[in-house]
Parts: C-alpha cells; sequence; structure tokens
C-alpha cells in the first residue's frame, strides 16, 4: 500500500479518470432525465392548466357600459340625456405611489377629499388595469391644464365618457329624481358585472325606479393585453345594448309653468288625468338642479341644500304629509250620504262653535259669528266646519275611515318613483295600535274638517280628487306613459291600471257633492269665487286651509301676528270640466294662509294651461258628436 | 461513431480545423447551438436588431478567444495555472475592496477601460490550479491533498458566495469539486461529507445564507405563496413552458414572452422563451444537442493522455452540464431560483467569453494528443 502511494501509476490512474468520466456521463445522463421528465410534466401532462392559465394572462375582458336610455315628457321634450365630459382617470397598476401622483395631481386640479374617497370606493372592485375615474367632469380649463401636464404621470388618463345631464335643470326634478355615482350602499344591491365600466346609478325617483330599464346591457370587449395591460388588439366584442328610452306622462310645460306659479312659496302640485292616472306634472317647491349630483356633489353646496330651512331636497310632492283640512270635506259629504246619515236637504244651525254633549270644549267654525242654517250644499260651499263636526259625530270614526279608504287615503298609491309615503287615516283600531290609547270623541270631529292625526301626501288628494271626479273609478297614477325599446321592437305602452272603485249607491248623492263642489268656484258665495272670473269650463272643487299652529280655547287666529312660519297651509283641490273631467289637481301652498287666496289661483292657471292650449276641450266635445 | 471523426478521409474543412488545432465535431455542435441561441435570442428579445448585434460581436470574441485558447500549449496552459488562481484570488479581494455595486451585489471590478467580473474568471482558473495541483500527485486523492485542494476550492468559492452571487460560487465550486471528483476522491470521503453537509445545512440556512437566498429556496418550494412577488417569475416562466404543450407555439408566437409576462426572458430564463415556442418536442431536441456537447468535451477528456488535461477538460465539461442543469431546473420550477444563464442562448458577454475559452481549452487537450504527446 505505502508503495503504491508514492508512486504514479499512469495506467491506473487513467483507468481510475476514465471509470470517474463514464460515472459522470451517467449521472449527467440521469440528471437530464430528471428535467426531460418535469418538461414531459409540464407541457405533456399539464399542458391543458398552463394554456388557460396563459390565455387568462393574455386574455382581458373590457366591459363597453352601455348609454343610459333618455327620459322624455308626454311630447317628446328631453328631459334627461347623455353628454360626452371629459374625466380624469387612474390606471392603478401603473402608477407607483397613487398618494403620491394625486398630490401631484392636485398641484393643476382641485381634488375634494370627497373626490379621493370616492375613487378610493370605486377602486375596490375595479378589475386589474380597468381605470378607475378620479374626477368626472373637467372644465375646459382643467382639461387643458392637465392635457399639457400630463406626460409627467403614467397610468392617468383623460378620457370622454358620457354623462347624465339634465337640460332642464331644476324643473321636473323631483318627478325624475337623478343619479349619482355608485356608492358602497348600491354596490351591495347590484350585480356587478352588469355595472362594470358604469360609475352611475339612479339614486332617487323615475332614474331609481326605472333603474332596470335605464341602465341597458352591459357590452364586453375580449382584448389581447401585454403585461402592463396595454391592449394591443381586439379579438372579439358583444356590443352593449343602450338602455331603454322613457316616455313620461309628464308634460313639462305644464310642469314648469305649475313651478314658476310658486314663485317664492313653498308646497307642491299633483295634476293628473283622471281617467287614467298619468300625472301631468308633480311639482314640489323649492327645487334644486340635479346636475349637481351628477358629478358627486361638493360638500358646500351639499350641505346648503341639506340644511336650507326651506328644504328643496324634500320631495313633498310624494313624501310630504299635510292635514288635508277642507278639502275632505266633499269626500266626507259624500259618505253621509251614501251611509244615509243625512240627507241633502238635511240642516245643521251653525252659530260659530259647536258642542259635544257633557263637554265644555268649543269647536269653533272658522266663520266666527257662524254661517247659520246649513245644508250640505252650502256646507261644502261656504265650507261649513259645524256642518261636518255634526256629521262626523254622526258617522263615527269607524265608517269615515273605512269610507276614506276607498278613495285611497291612508295608504301608498303605488306610483313609479321611489319615497311615496302612505300618509294617515286614522280609526280607533290605528289609534289603540300606534298610540295605545283610547279613541276620543272630539278626535272624530275634527278628522271631520280634516284635521288632528289625519294626514295626505299631495299626490294621494290629486288621486282622491281623481276618483271622485270618476264616481269611485280610481287610476293608479303614473309617470311613465311608454317605454321604448332600442333596435325595432317594439314600444311598450304603459296601461292604466285601476287601483280602486267605489261603486256608488246612488249617483243624485254623488250629483250633490259635486253641485257642492261646482258652487265653490262657480258659486257667489263660493269660497274659491275669485278663480271664476272669465272661465270658459267648469270646475268642481274644494278650499282648504290645515292649521300647523294650536291655538288657545279663547285666542283667536290673526294672520298678521303669527310667523310665516307657523301660518296656516293653504289647500285647493279641483277637476275639471265638471261635466267631462280631463284633470285633477292638488294645491298645496305651505304657510300660504287661505286657500281660496293663494293655492286656487294656482290650479286653475294649470287647467287653463291644460286645458285651453291644447285644445282638449274641443277635441273631447267633437269626440262626443261623433259618438 | 458520430462523436469521433477519425479516420483517412481529411477534408478541407477538416485541414482547415487541425490546421488552428480546433476539434471539428465540438465545433460544429457549438455552431448548431450557438445559432439556435440567437433565433431563440431573436424572439425574446422581441426581435430587437441591436440586441442581435451585440450578441453577435460577443460571440465573434468569444470564438476569437476559442481559437486562440486552442492553440496554446498544454504545458503552457499548466504552468498559467497557479499564477491565474493567485491573479484570480486577488481580483476577489480587490471586489471586496473596491468593487462596484450592481443590482444588490458587489460583482465588477472597473478598470477603466471595462468593466470586469473577477468570478467568472475563477471559473477557469479554479479547475486549472486544481488540476494541476492534482496531476502531480499520486492518484487516488490522498487525505493530505484533499484537505490542500479542499482549501484551493473553498477560499475563492466563499469569497464569491460573500459578494453575493450564489450561482457563479455554485459554478466555480462545482468546478473545482468535479476535479476531485474524477481524481478519484473515495467513496468514503464523499459519504462523511455528504453527511457532514446535511447536519449542517439547518446551520447554513441560518447563517450562511442571505434573507432572499432563503426567500428564493422558500418560493421555488411554493411560488403561489407570492404570486405577484418573488413566485412571478416562476410561475410565469412554468405558463410559458407548460402552455407550449408538444410542439409548441411557433417561433415568434410566445405570447407569454411576447407579451412581457414572462421576466428576464432574454437572459435567464430563455429557456422558458424557447420551451413555449417550440414545445417539449423543441426541448428534448436542444437537451440533446447539449448533451452531445458534454458528451464530446467527455469523450476528449477520457482519450487524453495527460493527467491534467483529463481532469481539466472532464471538469469543464461537467461544469458547462452544471450551467445547463441548474439553469434548466430554475426555469422548469425544479431548482430555486439562481443566476445561472443558459450557456451559450442567453443574452450576456462574460459567461458566453468565459465558456467559450473554456472550450478552447478542451479543444487544446483535445489536440495535445496529437501534436504535443
Amino acid at each position: 500500500m505505502a508503495y503504491r502511494e508514492h508512486l504514479k501509476d499512469n495506467f491506473s490512474e487513467t483507468r481510475l479518470i476514465q471509470r470517474r468520466l463514464i460515472l459522470s456521463a451517467v449521472i449527467v445522463l440521469i440528471l437530464m432525465f430528471i428535467v426531460l421528465g418535469r418538461l414531459y410534466v409540464l407541457q405533456v401532462v399539464e399542458h391543458e392548466h398552463f394554456s388557460t392559465l396563459s390565455n387568462s394572462n393574455r386574455v382581458s375582458l373590457k366591459a363597453l357600459p352601455p348609454t343610459r336610455g333618455l327620459i322624455y315628457d308626454r311630447n317628446g321634450v328631453v328631459l334627461a340625456d347623455n353628454l360626452p365630459a371629459y374625466r380624469l382617470e387612474i390606471i392603478r397598476e401603473q402608477v407607483s405611489d397613487i398618494d403620491d401622483t394625486i398630490k401631484h395631481l392636485s398641484e393643476y386640479v382641485e381634488i375634494s377629499d370627497y373626490a379621493i374617497k370616492k375613487y378610493r370606493q370605486s377602486s375596490r372592485r375595479r378589475r386589474p388595469y380597468e381605470s378607475v375615474p378620479l374626477l368626472l367632469n373637467l372644465t375646459d380649463e382643467e382639461l387643458a391644464r392637465l392635457a399639457v401636464n400630463l406626460h409627467k404621470f403614467e397610468g392617468v388618463e383623460i378620457n370622454a365618457r358620457l354623462t347624465r345631464n339634465y337640460p332642464l335643470g331644476k324643473h321636473a326634478v323631483h318627478a325624475l329624481g337623478y343619479v349619482g355615482r355608485i356608492d358602497v350602499k348600491d354596490l351591495n344591491q347590484l350585480d356587478e358585472a352588469d355595472y362594470a365600466g358604469t360609475s352611475y346609478i339612479g339614486k332617487l325617483g323615475l332614474e331609481k325606479f326605472y333603474e332596470d330599464d335605464l341602465h341597458g346591457d352591459v357590452g364586453f370587449q375580449r382584448v389581447e393585453v401585454n403585461a402592463s395591460g396595454r391592449t394591443l388588439r381586439v379579438l372579439d366584442e358583444s356590443p352593449p345594448v343602450s338602455g331603454h328610452n322613457l316616455y313620461l306622462t309628464i308634460d313639462s310645460k305644464l310642469q314648469q309653468l305649475a313651478e314658476d306659479l310658486f314663485k317664492d312659496n313653498r308646497g307642491s302640485v299633483v295634476a293628473l288625468d283622471p281617467n287614467n292616472g298619468e300625472v301631468l306634472a308633480l311639482v314640489s317647491m323649492p327645487s334644486f338642479d340635479p346636475n349637481l349630483f351628477v358629478n358627486g356633489i361638493s360638500f358646500k353646496n351639499y350641505s346648503e341644500l341639506r340644511d336650507s330651512w326651506k328644504r328643496p331636497l324634500f320631495n313633498r310632492a310624494l313624501t310630504g304629509q299635510y292635514p288635508p283640512g277642507s278639502t275632505t270635506k266633499p269626500f266626507f259629504g259624500l259618505a253621509g250620504l251614501e251611509y244615509s246619515v243625512v240627507g241633502h236637504k238635511h240642516t245643521t244651525y251653525c252659530g260659530g262653535y259647536y258642542l259635544l254633549p257633557n263637554e265644555e270644549r268649543k269647536y269653533r267654525d272658522w266663520k266666527k259669528t257662524g254661517h247659520g242654517k246649513t245644508d250640505l250644499n252650502k256646507a261644502i260651499t261656504q265650507s261649513c266646519d259645524v256642518y261636518f263636526y255634526d256629521l262626523a259625530y254622526s258617522l263615527g270614526i269607524d265608517r269615515m275611515s273605512e269610507f276614506m279608504k276607498q278613495f285611497g287615503f291612508g295608504s301608498r298609491t303605488g306610483i313609479d318613483s321611489t319615497g311615496e309615503q302612505p300618509g294617515l287615516m286614522p280609526s280607533r283600531e290605528w289609534k289603540r295600535r300606534a298610540r295605545g290609547m283610547p279613541w276620543f270623541p272630539g278626535e272624530t270631529l275634527i278628522t271631520g274638517i280634516g284635521q288632528g292625526a289625519l294626514l295626505v301626501t299631495p299626490l294621494q288628494l290629486a288621486s282622491g280628487t281623481g276618483a271622485l271626479a270618476l264616481k269611485g273609478t280610481r287610476f293608479k297614477p303614473h309617470l311613465v306613459k311608454k317605454i321604448e325599446y332600442p333596435g325595432g321592437i317594439d314600444d311598450l305602452n304603459i296601461k292604466p291600471e285601476i287601483s280602486g272603485v267605489y261603486e256608488v249607491k246612488k249617483e243624485i248623492n254623488w250629483q250633490h257633492v259635486v253641485k257642492g263642489m261646482k258652487n265653490v268656484v262657480h258659486g257667489i258665495r263660493g269660497t274659491a269665487h275669485r278663480i271664476a272670473k272669465n272661465l270658459s269650463y267648469t270646475i268642481a272643487g274644494k278650499t282648504g286651509t290645515a292649521q300647523v299652529f294650536g291655538i288657545a280655547q279663547d285666542e283667536e287666529y290673526e294672520e298678521e301676528n303669527v310667523s310665516k312660519k307657523l301660518r296656516d297651509h293653504a289647500l285647493f283641490m279641483a277637476f275639471a270640466p265638471v261635466e267631462n273631467p280631463l284633470i285633477a289637481v292638488a294645491v298645496i301652498v305651505e304657510n300660504g294662509g287661505h286657500g281660496s287666496s293663494v293655492a286656487a289661483p294656482i290650479a286653475r292657471k294649470i287647467m287653463d294651461a291644460y286645458l285651453l292650449s291644447n285644445d282638449l276641450l274641443a277635441e273631447k266635445t267633437e269626440q262626443e258628436k261623433k259618438l | 461513431m458520430s462523436l469521433v471523426m477519425e479516420g483517412d478521409q481529411l477534408s478541407m474543412s477538416r485541414r482547415i480545423l487541425d490546421a488552428f488545432r480546433l476539434d471539428p465535431t465540438l465545433m460544429l455542435l457549438l455552431f448548431i447551438l450557438a445559432s439556435f441561441g440567437l433565433l431563440v435570442l431573436f424572439s425574446a428579445g422581441g426581435s430587437n436588431m441591436d440586441l442581435m448585434i451585440r450578441q453577435l460581436t460577443r460571440l465573434g470574441l468569444a470564438t476569437f478567444l476559442l481559437v486562440v485558447v486552442a492553440n496554446i500549449s498544454l504545458r503552457v496552459l499548466k504552468k498559467l495555472s497557479l499564477g491565474f488562481y493567485l491573479g484570480g484570488l486577488l481580483l476577489l479581494v480587490a471586489v471586496i475592496a473596491f468593487g462596484e455595486i450592481g443590482k444588490g451585489a458587489q460583482r465588477w471590478l472597473d478598470l477603466g477601460f471595462i468593466r470586469f467580473q473577477p468570478s467568472e474568471f475563477m471559473k477557469l482558473a479554479m479547475p486549472m490550479m486544481v488540476a494541476s495541483y492534482l496531476s502531480d500527485k499520486v492518484l487516488p486523492v490522498g487525505w493530505k491533498d484533499l484537505l490542500v485542494s479542499a482549501v484551493l476550492v473553498l477560499v475563492p468559492v466563499l469569497l464569491i458566495a460573500r459578494q453575493p452571487d450564489l450561482g457563479t460560487s455554485l459554478l466555480v465550486g462545482s468546478a473545482g469539486f468535479f476535479v476531485l471528483f474524477l481524481a478519484g476522491v473515495r467513496w468514503k470521503i464523499f459519504m462523511i461529507l455528504g453527511l457532514l453537509v446535511s447536519l449542517m445545512a439547518p446551520l447554513l440556512w441560518k447563517f450562511a445564507l442571505h434573507d432572499y437566498q432563503r426567500g428564493r429556496i422558500l418560493t421555488m418550494l411554493n411560488p403561489e405563496n407570492d404570486p405577484l412577488g418573488s413566485g412571478y417569475h416562476i410561475i410565469q416562466s412554468k405558463i410559458a413552458i407548460g402552455s407550449g404543450g408538444i410542439y409548441g407555439k411557433g417561433w415568434l408566437n410566445g405570447t407569454q414572452s411576447q407579451l412581457d409576462f414572462l421576466p428576464e426572458r432574454s437572459t435567464d430564463f430563455i429557456f422558458a422563451v424557447f420551451g413555449e415556442e417550440f414545445g417539449f418536442f423543441g426541448a428534448v431536441l436542444l437537451v440533446f444537442l447539449y448533451l452531445l456537447i458534454i458528451y464530446r468535451g467527455l469523450y476528449i477528456a477520457a482519450v487524453s493522455k495527460d493527467t491534467y488535461g483529463r481532469l481539466l477538460a472532464g471538469a469543464l465539461s461537467l461544469t458547462f452540464f452544471v450551467y445547463l442543469f441548474v439553469n434548466t431546473g430554475m426555469v422548469s420550477g425544479l431548482l430555486p431560483v439562481v443566476g445561472v444563464p443558459l450557456p451559450l442562448v442567453s443574452y450576456g458577454g462574460t459567461s458566453m467569453v468565459t465558456l467559450m475559452v473554456g472550450f478552447g481549452m478542451i479543444m487544446a487537450i483535445g489536440s495535445s494528443k496529437r501534436f504535443l504527446r
């Protein structure tokens, strides 16, 4: 052994190295077979899997947002359309530091905290490499400043997108509603796939109620993208389908006229066609410009609207619940006749107040000196309270409530908009349930003159008036007349829907009531006689004055001494023409004082505009002649 | 045997090759591989002609150096070994003292006119030194020689690993190790060493590796843990290879590579481009070509009459294999991400020059049996 260690043996060294070389060759082969085996697994066995992954890398779905449906009035006047607006958008994947980028961008344009908040919200639900808007409506000046400096910002783009626009501004806003940016609350309710690429959603009113129709169907483009998200080519696409267009029952001219009639007053008007429930005007004043909301309203603007004591955001027509006052008298009058509690010739003596048996409290008439001997006709025409105290006492709250409900009071009309309130038709049972107290007879009396717990919305009052005009047939009020589908499908005409029928037991009963209502306007002593001047058609109406401010027993209400905010609400309900009703109107002027002086003239002008300028009267008479 | 071109028919080209002392078989195989490489690089680089011209220039320079080295006699080569090794060692120390930092590691030495990576130089100096030392000793290697060799290997390996450059230190270390292996270190010693390493592995894991190196190993084991971070390379590379299928998507049609999903696609991950565009079929062919080159090198080593030549040629061929194995293993997710290029295909100058000079040495060894017996 020792010998071998010190002597180089060339032959055995050669053998040794060659053996090791051969061994290496074998190991090399084995290791490369392992690599090839690995490749076999990747490329042959799992090929499908990786092929799918490769395609999902390469192919990206790009949403094509649909164009929102347009809204027209009944004559084709555009109420809501879409205009191109320039937006500042960010592709998150291409921006390294988002906070830094926003900070630098704000050197060129003002970026509110609200905009940043909204951006972060919508960022969360974006697809990879989808651009998300930061600012929605750039002014020309902002656009110019940004465009010049855009090269400094990677991943920031300016894109022209369609944005909702309301050409009439603050007109008809409470009929239309508005769209706004999608927020977290909306996200929880909508199908995100349908809203990919869309920034707006109906927030209120028709825009919300008909969201599904207006929105349309989102389209998709399959595009090939590279690793930095740039679109290289379009592989295929399914185009978006525009939303459906809506034709409203609203007559925008009538609507604007009604709004202008309010001047600085607050209140509401609902005018509808009693024969089908089509709402011709739906006014709540004051109003506001819905365009402010489309691109995200600034906090300052919003707090101004929200905090104004005039409450412009409040939709009085559907949401405002008012004591109807004397406008309920024709309904209770009809109830008295129908339940045979009184005959039309029955009289009550009115001495200025009414006393319940065994009670000291005086139930006052609005006329201190009293109306004297009063029958139904006089009671309606001159709005005698004592007559109706007595009638209410005889009817009892249960029958009053049962009757009024058949005219739609105390429940929602089911109009195709949002936020409608049911009003309140009190009853014995309601009081026990809601207040946990028994019903007092005095409450029956004040309900009889439309005060107390009784509350109605202007829409309910108009709808009830329409039902009275049609002898008890009540159509469901609606705002959409026709839905227009894109692409050659026939339009959908909305059919009138009857929501309730009260069968009048004796037609003569109804005629007596209507006669009283007609005399309100046409009678010399009618409370709304002042609007009868130069009237070429007939109106049946009823004024109302609703107390806002409680007065003590022996005090007197003096308009001058009560601050404007506490003055009575002025109401008027009417339909015309009496023989052949074409329009029913309810007017409420908040703190307007008397219904006769403020509310009735508004109704007259609306009826004039509708019946005379449209030549509806002439048409109708023509039709009847033919029949 | 196609690997051996011997006989009486001395063709014109054969005569020219002989005149330059080049091995015709190896030259042909290298030429095919380089052509293949340029083809893939053209695709991986996004049809960038500038890139191609730079790579061709390097290839030209590297081929020139191959021819020069092939004409150095084996005896001169052996005499140069010690000087090269010590010079290389000196440069490695210089890197630590004055080196430039690039990509988070200190690897480069700026000599003013050229930026130079001494660790690359060590890939050749290391097997030369160990082969030179052992070829004068009695084989198989005894304990004393083993110890000296181990020091010769470990000092530069640790210096390089410290830069940190795990890929190069692996290649340098294996070059030295292969010389020892071929020189006949006993199996018993290998087993003891193996046992020692596996016992020390947890300690090495904790103290010898950088955080990013540990991270790479963890990433290899489970790339899906961090798909957009460190796992991204491996995931995209596997997708590229796997989606290539049997026949591939076709040259210039690889979506993973052409659409930028694959990172480092013209350098370390170029094999993924190849796999995507040419499929399993192409990959088998490429691996076969590499194996031919390795086996030709091993054959030259086997038939060399000189122990120094045998050890050096064998070690260089096997180091070439380590490039191939580590790179393909890394790209296909078998091994952790280590910066080792696909030899002669990846874009980059330094490794190409080193490899071609190495083949120049193999050819010098091959021709020495005929001319310098």
